[in-house]
């Protein structure tokens, strides 16, 4: 598509969708209304003439195209959201196809209103969308054979990718359909099937990129390249916030293969015709640092600073009863501290951005959850109109927030670097770079005061919390943020399912030079562990068996209810164990769905702890595809249980002390729990599934931890306490 | 001039000698299959094949590789014919898929050398490689069911 095209596209549909803030209503796409419709460039081949909307595309050939407005990320959407068309347009699943959106208000989130993938809530966000794309060109199709044969619409159905005349038992492929089709008025109302008669969703279902990713032909943002394309490695200030004050290039442009070197806002690039001659280059630089106003910032004394303020109230963001009168009255009290730190996504794709900037374009590679936000920065730093900017959305190696950065750190810097360079540039990000990158899960603490009854049941719960907020400052801070409270720092916690009678849940957000974000399951990652192993405190405390008083405490909460009964029962709560193993039951619910762990661990003289085997139970309401939920969860298992082990970046002298893999250790295949996942039916509206069986794990373990050794841990990662 | 012999193709290379095998895959010979992840032989994303034996190709110089038999995810079968390459679509194994290729490079070394790999042997070849997603028990699992689809045609 020409640059002209595309400039013509985006100028008819963006004023009234994108004022350039988030969008807080829900934007309902035209789609259905013919100028609307979106010419996607195809990647797949075939003539495909049937583009009933933004999402499908049906050619001659009978394949179907379905052009995803969610970036894979390993999440399965590739998948999921394909099947959620099939499923209305009755087509045969093997001729189906996927390709990524290119950026356009029609492919906005339903909900945000600006193109993302975020907040476990793809599927969610588009369950009817995607289903009615799939009714609509149905409907179009059965329309078009009505019109060859001359038949009442009404008399035909469609089936396995052909239209029926069940009278006469002729057939017509889609693809045969696909021109008539193609003229046909999209109709207005589109009714959707009743579940009873669903074919595809619910079952589970192959991944359709899976053949794509083993044997090499997937492409991610790195391996992108261009004609006449640049790599550049970028040597960024040690202390955010820093500035170059000067360099000398002389021995990196000495490096064969380095051809410029520039200074950019945030530090200095070496530009050159490969990755080995650019981090030679890079190597080679030296570079003089103004390390402004964070070159003492240590994370040991933010403990401090942390440790002092959650012993003092702070802005309240629940209260029901009369906590302190309650504590007073206990018939035992409790108070405990816990701590997180720091944590890198450490995705194993590190960040890269392919820019290719001209004068009055630019087209940019990358592996971004935030399409829009991306492409308006991109477009700023470039001086063009956003409708100038191109952004492809590759395959992500991972993700996990770090894309999705309000601030759009990797593609502005990129932009900033292509201008200076005159030549399409890729900047890659080290393993370092990308570990001392910051954008990281806030370091948190926690403080606790709970009281029982005469009969051992919790009557009193007070939870101060004390981090950075996620949403100051971002396009997010209008709706994320209320009277000062970010709703991310106390998520999982304000919200707790349990029936106390008396409860506070309050905050401190101190401002702190680091930069943070999201990291997959976001405030969720903090308060679960918090809160579940305090609620395990509170349960010894009062003698109590910690499912049973889950259970009881969860009485008017039905779906968590069902969701531990289930967990409990699956993962052999109360049954005897192998000498030196011990059980920990954790849930949690997050991103509208209900999670329910069992660990089974054992610690050896030493204090090294080994998860033995996990048991997860997940209502996230109606499924798509039951595989792709069972993937999540034991993803999110492993990825919040390496956090509940390994994970902690700390700072000194305002400079990050991890660097790779070595100091920022990952869980490996020994280490690797089996797991167990189990999905609670439900008829209800589906909910997020990438991050929710995150939260629960560390708790889990934590309790395991507990009953096995009798010694609480309060603090992550595990491996720094001490359990020998 | 350093000659390399990849996927069974005769290939001179005009670069540093001293660059790492990795780099001259990607960039040189656009064989993007192979990944970058650490570059310090920590995360297994870089894993190829050095005359049968798996190496971290991010910390081999190329030109220790020059005359050996170099083998990539590209040049594993021609038609996802391998059986690791059929367990993992059975398995459904990826998530980004992003380490998958170096997953799949150790396992075939594995395979190739222990016909029935027990859950031990597994964790010896694997654990040098990193999965974030957190593939690791269907991994495991599809190795087991290479293993035994191997076996069932030998």
């Amino acid at each position: 598509m020409s640059a002209t095209e595309m400039k013509r596209r985006d100028f008819l549909k963006t004023g009234a969708a994108l004022g350039g803030g988030l969008l807080l209503s829900l934007y309902v796409p035209e789609w259905a209304v013919a100028e609307n419709v979106h010419e996607a460039t195809p990647l797949t081949p075939g003539i495909a003439p049937f583009k009933p909307n933004a999402f499908i595309r049906i050619g001659t050939d009978n394949l179907v195209t379905v052009i995803v407005n969610k970036s894979e990320m390993g999440q399965g959407v590739y998948t999921s959201l394909p099947m959620l068309v099939a499923e209305e347009l009755e087509a045969d699943w093997s001729k189906i196809r996927y390709e990524p959106a290119p950026v356009d208000p029609a492919y906005n989130h339903t909900v945000f209103g600006m193109q993302m993938t975020g907040g476990s809530t793809s599927t969610a966000s588009e369950w009817e969308r995607f289903r009615k794309a799939g009714a609509t060109a149905r409907i179009m199709l059965i329309g078009a054979a009505a019109k060859n044969w001359s038949v009442d619409p009404a008399s035909l159905r469609a089936e396995n990718g052909f239209v029926i005349n069940p009278a006469t038992s002729a057939r017509a492929s889609f693809g045969s359909l696909a021109d008539v089709a193609a003229t046909m008025t999209p109709p207005k109302d589109v009714p959707l099937k009743d579940p009873k008669d669903f074919k595809l969703i619910g079952k589970p279902t192959r991944r359709l990129d899976t053949p794509d990713k083993i044997n090499g032909a997937a492409q991610f943002g790195l391996d992108i390249a261009l004609p006449g394309m640049m790599t550049v490695l970028i040597a960024r200030a040690p202390v955010f916030g820093g500035k170059v004050l000067s360099f000398n290039a002389d021995k990196t442009k000495a490096v064969p293969g380095v051809k410029d070197v520039v200074q950019i806002p945030s530090g200095v690039a070496v530009i050159a015709n490969g990755f080995w001659p650019a981090k030679q280059g890079r190597d080679k630089l030296e570079i003089s640092w103004d390390d402004g106003p964070n070159a003492a910032l240590s994370t040991t004394s933010m403990r401090e600073q942390y440790s002092a303020l959650a012993k003092t109230p702070g802005l309240v963001a629940r209260k029901v009863g009369d906590p302190t009168k309650a504590l007073a009255a206990a018939a035992k009290t409790i108070t405990a501290e816990y701590e997180m730190p720091y944590l890198a996504h450490a995705a194993m794709e590190p960040l890269n951005c392919v820019v290719d900037l001209r004068s009055d374009r630019c087209e940019i590679w990358t592996g971004t959850q935030f399409q829009t936000g991306d492409r308006a920065a991109a477009a700023a730093t470039a001086g063009l109109k956003p409708e100038q900017v191109m952004v492809h959305t590759p395959y992500l190696g991972g993700g996990f927030g770090r894309r999705a950065n309000p601030a759009s750190d990797f593609v502005i810097e990129a932009v900033q670097v292509a201008k200076a360079a005159k030549a399409p540039v890729k900047v890659v990000w080290t393993r370092e770079d990308d570990t001392r990158g910051g954008w990281y899960r806030p370091m948190w603490y926690d403080h606790f005061a709970g009281g029982v009854d005469a009969k051992g049941i919790p009557v009193v719960w007070t939870h101060t919390i004390v981090g950075q907020s996620i949403m100051a400052g971002t396009p997010f801070e209008s709706f994320g943020i209320k009277d000062g409270i970010d709703g991310a720092s106390v998520e999982g916690a304000a919200d707790l399912l349990y029936g106390i009678p008396n409860l506070q849940v309050d905050l401190h957000t101190p401002k702190i030079g680091v930069p943070v974000l999201w990291w997959r399951s976001v405030g969720h990652s903090h308060n679960g562990f918090a809160v579940e192993a305090f609620f395990d405190e509170l349960a010894h405390l009062g003698g109590k068996d910690p499912y049973e008083l889950r259970r009881m405490l969860l009485a008017d909460q039905p779906r968590m209810r069902a969701v531990l009964d289930l967990v409990a029962q699956k993962g052999d709560w109360g049954k005897p164990l192998p000498a030196g193993r011990a059980r920990g039951i954790a849930t949690h619910f997050s991103f509208d769905s209900y999670v329910g762990q069992v660990a089974e661990v054992s610690v050896d003289k030493q204090g090294v702890v080994t998860v033995h085997r996990v048991v997860c139970a997940v209502d996230c309401g109606r499924v798509v595809n039951p595989d792709t939920v069972k993937s999540q969860m034991e993803g999110g298992i492993n990825f919040g249980l390496t956090a509940a082990l390994k994970c902690e970046i700390t700072l000194d002298r305002g400079r990050v002390q991890q660097r790779n893999f070595h100091d920022y250790q990952m869980l490996r295949m020994n280490e690797a729990p089996q797991i167990e996942v189990y999905i609670v039916p439900s008829t209800e509206k589906p909910t997020g599934v990438g991050e929710p069986s995150v939260p629960p794990v560390a708790p889990a373990v934590a309790n395991a931890i507990f009953a096995a050794t009798g010694k609480r841990v309060r603090k992550l990662p595990i491996l720094k306490v001490d359990l020998g | 001039m350093i000659n390399l012999k990849v996927n069974g193709k005769q290939l001179n290379v005009d670069v540093d000698p001293n660059t790492p095998l990795l780099w001259v895959l990607r960039e040189t010979l656009a064989l993007t299959g192979t990944k970058y992840g650490c570059g310090m032989a920590l995360c297994g994303a870089c894993t190829v094949h050095l005359n049968g034996e798996a190496i971290r190709s991010c910390v081999k110089r190329v030109a220790d590789a020059a005359g050996k038999e170099i083998t990539t995810i590209e040049g594993l079968s021609a038609d996802l014919s391998h059986p690791l390459q059929k367990a993992w679509i059975e398995i459904d194994v990826p998530q980004c898929g992003y380490c998958q290729s170096g997953q799949i490079m150790s396992a075939a070394v594995l395979l190739a050398e222990n016909s029935a790999p027990t859950d031990n042997d597994i964790d010896e070849a694997m654990t040098g490689n990193i999965c974030r997603c957190g593939t690791y028990s269907r991994i495991r699992q599809a190795i087991h069911r290479a293993a035994e689809m191997k076996r069932s045609t030998t």
